[in-house]
C-alpha cells in the first residue's frame, strides 16, 4: 500500500491530519489539520514530516498535554462528548457548515421537500446553489463510499430540496422592526457577506452590504457559468437574504476602509480573491488582445460584455476555472478548444466530476504540457502557443516535472489563462491597524475570524485565499457569532456549544421509528440535457437534476449514519447475539489492550485510523465491547437482537450553533 | 424497520480457500428469541465450516423438533436439510448416512428432543457408530413449548415460575462415553473460543461425535435459580484444558508447558492439541474421564472441553460394508447384476 500516513486528500490537495489525544480534545477537537498545498502525493510526502512535527509541537506546548504512552490501555469511550457521535456522521462532520445530511435525506424520502430545504438553509444558506455547484467535501467522506462503492449523491439530493419545495417565505425570519442599534458594514456581496447578513439581521442588526458590481453574488454570479448555475436560482437565494432587511448598495466600490470603520460598529470583509494570475512568457508583451485572464473573462461573459470568442481556443491550467473557461468557450462559438495542463492527468486540480463533464463535451485535455511562448503572425495577431512536453522524474526520491525537450505548437485565436487566483487589498490603508503577513494576506484568527483590528473581521476567500462557497458560508457563521459577541461586549472566545440531542428510536417490540431498509443499488447518475442543446446556449443548464423517482431511490442509499448505536455496559449479558447479527462485523468482545493491539485483534482488524473505536467499560467476564465505527451501516439489528436492550439506537441530532440557531423552525423526522 | 440483514459485508472480510467469506455460510435471519444460545452455536458452526473450507453442498443438516431443531435454517443456507419429527432425527440420520457416504452429517437436537422423547434413538445412533456430528443444544428446558423442565435439568433447580425440579438429570455426555461414542465434548454457547475448535475437531472426526453444548434459553431458563443460565455457567465452568484444532499441513503454533500438552491425530491428518490443566485427566482414557467429571460434579463444577476421543473405531458403514458410492448414483447394471450372475448364484447353492 502507498504510504499515506497522516495524509488525506481534499479538493485534490493533500492535507496533514494529526490525531489529538483525548485529554486535549476539548481544546483542539479530534484532530489538527493543515494543508500541504500540494496535489502531488510525493510532494505532499516531502513536506509531511515537517508539518506533522509542527502540529505535534502545538499539542505538546499546550498546558494540558499528557504524552500518550503506547502501553496505555484503552479507556471507556465518553459518548457525552458531542463530538463523538458527530464524527460518526461522516458527511455532516466533513461539511464545513455541518449540514445535517442524513436528516434531510430522510425528509426527502418522506417527500417533505420544504422541511428538507429549510434544514439545509439553516446550515448552508444556499441549498439551491450548493445543490448544483458545491465542492461537496461530504461526498468523499460519505460512509457509503467505504461500505459499498460510491458515496450517496448528497449534493444533488440537496438540489432536490430546492427543486421540489413549496413556498418557504413564511419560514424565513425577518429583521425585527425595532433594531438593536448596531450597524454592520459588509464589504462584497459574495456568499461570505450574505451569510453574515443572514445570521445578524434577525437579531436586529442593521446590515449594509457594499458591492462594487451592479449585481450581488460575488464569484457565484460572475464566474460560475450559468450552464452550471442558472441566474434565477442565484437571485432567489440571494434576495431571500436581502429581503430579510439588508441594505444592498450596488456599484459601490469601497476604496478606503478607515471611513467605514469609523461609521459602523463592526466591519466584515468578504471581498474574495479577485485577482487572476497572469503568465509572463515570451510574447506576452507584444499584445494582450487575445490573451485573457480566465476569471475576468468569465465575469465579462456573466455581465454580457463578451459574447463571442475565436474558433480555436487554448486554455492553460488544470483547475476548475480552466474547466469553466473551456466549456464557456465552446458555447460562445469556438469549435476547437483544448485544455493544456503542466502536470500529469492524474494530478489535475479540478474536481473529478468537472473533468468528467468537460471530457463528455468532447474537449481534449493535454497533460504534461507546459506553455513556453505566445506566437504572433506578421500582423501582430496571436496565432498560437508553443509548449514543451514534460515528464515526471524522481530526483532524490522526489517527483519533479522536467522538460523532455519535445516541443509542440498549438494554433489558436484566443488563449484563456486559468492558472490561479490571488488576494489583493489595494484599498485597505496600511496604517489603520490591520496587519498583513506572508504573501500580503491579512492576519486573521482561525476561530473568530477577527483581524488585528478588533472591529474588522474577514471571511470567505478574502481570509486565507481561494476556497469555495461552503467554506465562505462556514466563515460567515463564525464571523457573525464574533460580531454579535463583539457588539454585546462578550469575549470572542465564548462560542456557543453545539446543540445536540440523542433520542431513542425504539417504539415498541420490534418497532423502530426509522427506515433501515437501505438500497443496495449503485449510485444513480443525474440526467443531463442533450449535448446538442446544451452546447448551443450558454444559459441552458446542463444537469437536469434528479426527477422525483430517482431522488427517492437515491435517498434510499443513505445509511442513516446519525442513527447511533448506544451501548449500556450494565445491561449486557455477553450473549454475542449482536456480534453474530452485525452484517459488517463491527462488534467485538475482547480483552482490553493498547489501542494498536485492540485494533489488530478485532474480527476484521480496524485499520482505518480515522474512524473511532467505541469501547465499553469492563464487562462481567472482564472483556470489553469494542465497536469499530468504520463500517457500521446503522441497520439497528444489533439493538433489535439484543435481549436486554444493552444496545439502543438513538438519533443524534447535532446542530452547530450560530446566531440564527433556534430562529429557523425546521421539522424533524422520526 | 426491516429485519432483513443487509447483504453487504465488510469489504475487508477474510476469505477462505474457496474464496468464500464467513457470511457465505449464513442462513436465514434467526427467528429465535434475541440472545438465545442456539444462535451463538449456529454462528460457531458457520465459523467452523468457513475455517475448514467446507463446501456447503456436501453437508446435510438434520434435526427434530424444538427451538434448537429450528436452528439449521439459520446456517448453511445452501446445504441439504431435513427437519424430522420430534426425537426421530437419529433414525433419519442413520438412513441418510448409509445412503450417501459422501456427505457430512450435522444432527442438531435439543435436550428435550434427545434426552426425553428421543432418548432411545439417541442411544442407538451411538451404539451403531453413525458417522455424524450430533449437537445437543442443551438449555435445560423445553423452549419451544414455553419452558417445561427437561430431563437434563439439575435436581432442585427452579423453573421461571419458581417451581422445583424433582428429578435427577440425565447427563448425555457421560452417557455417550459409556455407550462408546468416539468423540465427546461439552461446551458453552457463550465461549466461542472453546467451542469452535471442538466443532472443527468433531467435523473432522470419523465416527459418532457428540457435542453437548450448554445453551442458555434467555426467555425461560436464564433466571437466578437456573443452572443453565449465562451467569451460572460462567461461574461454574471448569474447562479440562484448552483445545486447538490444527488443520492438515499446518504447524502447531501454540507453545505449551512441558508435558502438559496432548496431541490427537484425526483420520484426515489434522490434529487436535489439548493443554491439560489437571494431571488426573486424560481424554483418551474413558474411565479417567468419567471419574474426573464425577469428581468435579461433586464440587459443583460443570466440566467443559474435549472429554473423550478415540479415533480408531469403526463406523457404521464400515461395519456394514456399505458401498462407497451414494445409492442415488448406482446404475442399473450394478444394482441388478443380470440373469447370468443369478444363475451362478443358484448354481453355487445347489
Ligand atoms: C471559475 C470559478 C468557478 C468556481 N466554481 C465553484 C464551484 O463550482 N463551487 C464552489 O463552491 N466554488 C466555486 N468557486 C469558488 C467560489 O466562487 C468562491 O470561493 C466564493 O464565491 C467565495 O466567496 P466570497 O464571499 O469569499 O467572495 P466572492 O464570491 O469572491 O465575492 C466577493 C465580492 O466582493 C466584491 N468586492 C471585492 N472588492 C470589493 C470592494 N473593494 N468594494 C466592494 N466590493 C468588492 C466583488 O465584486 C465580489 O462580488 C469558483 C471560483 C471560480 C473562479
Ligand atoms: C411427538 C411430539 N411430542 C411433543 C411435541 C411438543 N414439543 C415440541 S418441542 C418440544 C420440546 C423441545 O425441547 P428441546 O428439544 O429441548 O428444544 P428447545 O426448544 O428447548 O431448544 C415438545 C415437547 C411434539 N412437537 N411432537
Ligand atoms: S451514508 Fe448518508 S449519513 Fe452516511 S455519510 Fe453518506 S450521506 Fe452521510
Ligand atoms: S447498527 Fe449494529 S448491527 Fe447494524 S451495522 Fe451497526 S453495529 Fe452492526
Ligand atoms: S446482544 Fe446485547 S446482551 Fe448480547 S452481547 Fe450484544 S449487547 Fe450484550
Ligand atoms: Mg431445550
Amino acid at each position: 500500500m502507498e504510504d499515506k500516513k497522516y495524509l488525506y486528500k481534499r479538493n485534490n490537495i493533500w492535507w496533514v491530519k494529526v490525531a489529538v489525544p483525548k485529554s486535549q480534545r476539548d481544546k483542539f477537537g479530534y484532530d489538527l489539520r493543515q494543508t500541504t498545498g500540494k496535489s502531488d502525493l510525493d510532494e505532499a510526502r516531502s513536506v509531511r514530516d515537517h508539518i506533522v512535527e509542527s502540529l505535534k509541537s502545538k499539542l505538546s506546548e499546550s498546558e494540558n498535554y499528557i504524552p500518550l504512552p503506547s502501553t496505555k490501555f484503552m479507556e471507556k469511550t465518553n459518548i457525552e462528548n458531542p463530538q463523538y457521535f458527530h464524527k460518526v456522521v461522516d458527511c455532516q462532520y466533513a461539511c464545513p457548515a455541518h449540514t445535517n445530511v442524513p436528516e434531510y435525506i430522510r425528509l426527502i424520502a418522506q417527500k417533505k421537500y420544504t422541511d428538507a430545504y429549510m434544514l439545509n438553509w439553516e446550515s448552508n444558506v444556499f441549498p439551491g446553489i450548493l445543490g448544483r455547484v458545491c465542492d461537496r467535501p461530504c461526498e468523499p467522506a460519505c460512509r457509503r463510499g467505504r461500505t459499498h462503492e460510491k458515496s450517496v449523491a448528497i449534493c444533488r439530493l440537496k438540489r432536490v430540496t430546492y427543486d421540489y419545495k413549496d413556498d418557504v417565505e413564511k419560514y424565513i425570519p425577518k429583521s425585527p422592526k425595532i433594531k438593536n442599534g448596531k450597524k454592520i458594514a459588509l464589504i462584497g456581496a459574495g456568499p461570505a457577506s450574505l451569510t453574515v447578513a443572514r445570521d445578524l439581521l434577525p437579531l436586529g442588526y442593521e446590515c449594509t452590504i457594499f458591492e462594487k458590481d451592479h449585481k450581488a453574488g460575488g464569484l457565484m454570479r460572475t464566474n460560475i457559468p450559468s450552464f452550471r448555475l442558472p441566474a434565477d436560482v442565484l437571485d432567489e437565494e440571494i434576495y431571500r437574504i436581502i429581503d430579510m432587511g439588508a441594505e444592498l448598495k450596488l456599484n459601490s466600490y469601497i476604496d478606503k476602509l478607515k471611513p467605514v470603520i469609523d461609521e459602523y460598529d463592526s466591519v466584515f470583509i468578504g471581498t474574495g480573491a479577485p485577482k487572476g494570475k497572469d503568465l509572463n512568457l515570451k510574447g506576452r508583451e507584444i499584445s494582450s488582445e487575445n490573451i485573457h485572464i480566465g476569471i475576468d473573462w468569465l465575469t465579462s461573459i456573466a455581465f454580457e460584455h463578451v459574447k463571442k470568442i475565436g474558433k480555436k481556443v487554448v486554455v492553460i491550467g488544470g483547475g476548475n476555472t480552466a474547466m469553466d473557461c473551456c466549456r464557456s468557450a465552446l458555447r460562445l462559438g469556438a469549435t476547437d478548444v483544448k485544455v493544456t495542463v503542466r502536470s500529469p492527468f492524474s494530478q489535475m486540480k479540478a474536481s473529478e466530476w468537472e473533468i468528467e463533464e468537460t471530457m463528455e463535451e468532447g474537449i481534449p485535455i493535454l497533460d504534461n504540457t507546459s506553455p513556453k511562448e505566445f506566437l504572433f503572425d506578421d500582423k501582430g495577431k496571436l496565432c498560437g502557443v508553443k509548449f514543451e512536453k514534460m515528464e515526471q522524474v524522481e530526483i532524490d526520491g522526489r517527483k519533479k516535472m522536467q522538460s523532455t525537450g519535445e516541443e509542440l505548437t498549438i494554433e489558436c485565436d484566443d488563449v484563456l489563462l486559468a492558472i490561479g487566483q490571488e488576494n489583493a487589498f489595494p484599498w485597505i490603508e496600511k496604517d489603520i491597524g490591520i496587519e498583513f503577513g506572508e504573501w500580503e494576506m491579512p492576519v486573521v484568527d482561525k476561530l473568530t475570524m477577527q483581524s488585528t483590528h478588533p472591529k474588522v473581521f474577514f471571511g470567505g476567500d478574502s481570509a486565507w485565499g481561494p476556497e469555495n462557497i461552503i467554506w465562505a458560508v462556514s466563515h460567515g457563521h463564525q464571523a457573525a457569532i464574533s460580531i454579535d459577541n463583539f457588539c454585546s461586549g462578550v469575549s470572542l472566545k465564548e462560542r456557543p456549544d453545539p446543540i445536540t440531542n440523542l433520542v431513542s428510536q425504539k417504539m415498541g417490540i420490534h418497532e423502530w421509528s426509522y427506515d433501515n431498509d437501505i438500497s443496495q443499488e449503485k449510485r444513480f447518475s443525474v440526467p443531463h440535457e442533450e449535448l446538442s442543446k446544451s452546447l448551443k446556449n450558454l444559459k441552458t443548464e446542463v444537469e437536469l437534476g434528479f426527477d422525483e423517482e430517482l431522488a427517492l431511490e437515491e435517498a434510499q442509499r443513505c445509511l442513516n449514519c446519525d442513527m447511533q448505536t448506544v451501548f449500556e455496559d450494565d445491561l449486557c449479558i455477553e450473549c454475542d447475539a449482536c456480534v453474530d447479527i452485525c452484517p459488517t462485523d463491527c462488534i467485538n468482545f475482547v480483552d482490553n489492550d493498547t489501542e494498536e493491539k485492540v485494533r489488530d485483534k478485532l474480527r476484521v482488524p480496524a485499520l482505518n485510523l480515522d474512524q473511532s473505536l467505541y469501547v465499553s467499560g469492563k464487562l462481567k467476564t472482564g472483556r470489553r465491547m469494542v465497536k469499530d465505527e468504520d463500517m457500521c451501516v446503522h441497520c439497528g439489528l444489533c439493538a433489535e437482537r439484543c435481549p436486554t436492550g444493552a444496545w439502543d439506537i438513538k438519533k443524534n441530532s447535532y446542530k452547530e450553533s450560530h446566531t440564527l440557531t433556534n430562529k429557523v423552525v425546521a421539522k424533524e423526522v422520526a | 424497520m426491516s429485519f432483513k440483514k443487509p447483504i453487504n459485508h465488510h469489504p475487508k472480510l477474510e476469505t477462505n480457500k474457496l474464496g468464500l467469506t464467513r457470511r457465505d455460510y449464513e442462513g436465514a435471519v434467526s427467528t429465535l428469541c434475541a440472545g438465545c444460545g442456539h444462535d451463538s452455536i449456529s454462528a460457531a458452526i458457520i465459523e467452523s465450516c468457513f475455517k475448514l473450507n467446507i463446501e456447503a453442498y456436501k453437508v446435510a443438516k438434520l434435526s427434530g423438533i424444538g427451538c434448537s431443531s429450528k436452528a439449521p435454517a439459520y446456517f448453511l443456507e445452501q446445504s441439504h436439510g431435513f427437519n424430522s419429527v420430534h426425537g426421530r432425527m437419529p433414525s433419519v440420520a442413520t438412513g441418510a448416512n448409509c445412503a450417501n457416504r459422501d456427505l457430512m452429517y450435522l444432527g442438531v437436537s435439543g435436550d428435550g428432543d434427545s434426552a426425553s422423547i428421543g432418548l432411545g434413538q439417541f442411544v442407538h445412533a451411538i451404539r451403531r457408530q453413525v458417522d455424524m456430528v450430533y449437537f445437543v443444544e442443551n438449555n435445560g428446558t423445553y423452549g419451544l413449548t414455553k419452558g417445561q423442565f427437561s430431563a437434563t435439568n439439575d435436581l432442585e433447580s427452579k423453573n421461571k415460575y419458581g417451581e422445583d425440579n424433582l428429578f435427577k438429570p440425565i447427563d448425555l455426555a457421560t452417557m455417550a462415553i459409556q455407550l462408546g461414542a468416539t468423540y465427546v465434548a461439552r461446551s458453552f454457547s457463550g465461549d466461542r473460543d472453546q467451542l469452535v475448535p471442538l466443532i472443527m475437531g468433531a467435523m473432522q472426526h470419523k465416527g459418532f461425535a457428540l457435542l453437548d453444548i450448554i445453551s442458555p434459553c434467555v426467555t425461560f431458563n436464564n433466571h437466578d435459580s437456573s443452572t443453565k443460565s449465562y451467569d451460572y455457567i460462567r461461574d461454574h465452568n471448569e474447562a479440562v484444558g484448552k483445545t486447538d484444532f490444527v488443520p492438515l499441513g499446518e504447524e502447531i503454533s501454540t507453545s505449551y508447558k512441558e508435558g502438559s500438552s496432548t496431541e490427537i491425530s484425526l483420520h484426515d491428518g489434522s490434529k487436535l492439541t489439548l493443554e491439560k490443566t489437571d494431571a488426573n485427566f486424560d481424554p483418551r482414557d474413558a474411565g479417567k474421564a468419567l471419574n474426573f467429571i464425577r469428581e468435579k460434579e461433586k464440587e459443583g463444577k460443570v466440566v467443559t472441553g474435549l472429554l473423550y476421543v478415540n479415533d480408531l473405531a469403526k463406523d457404521l458403514n464400515e461395519t456394514l460394508n456399505v458401498t462407497q458410492t451414494p445409492l442415488s448414483q448406482l446404475q442399473q447394471d450394478v444394482l441388478c447384476p443380470g440373469s447370468k450372475i443369478l444363475e451362478e448364484i443358484n448354481q453355487s447353492l445347489s
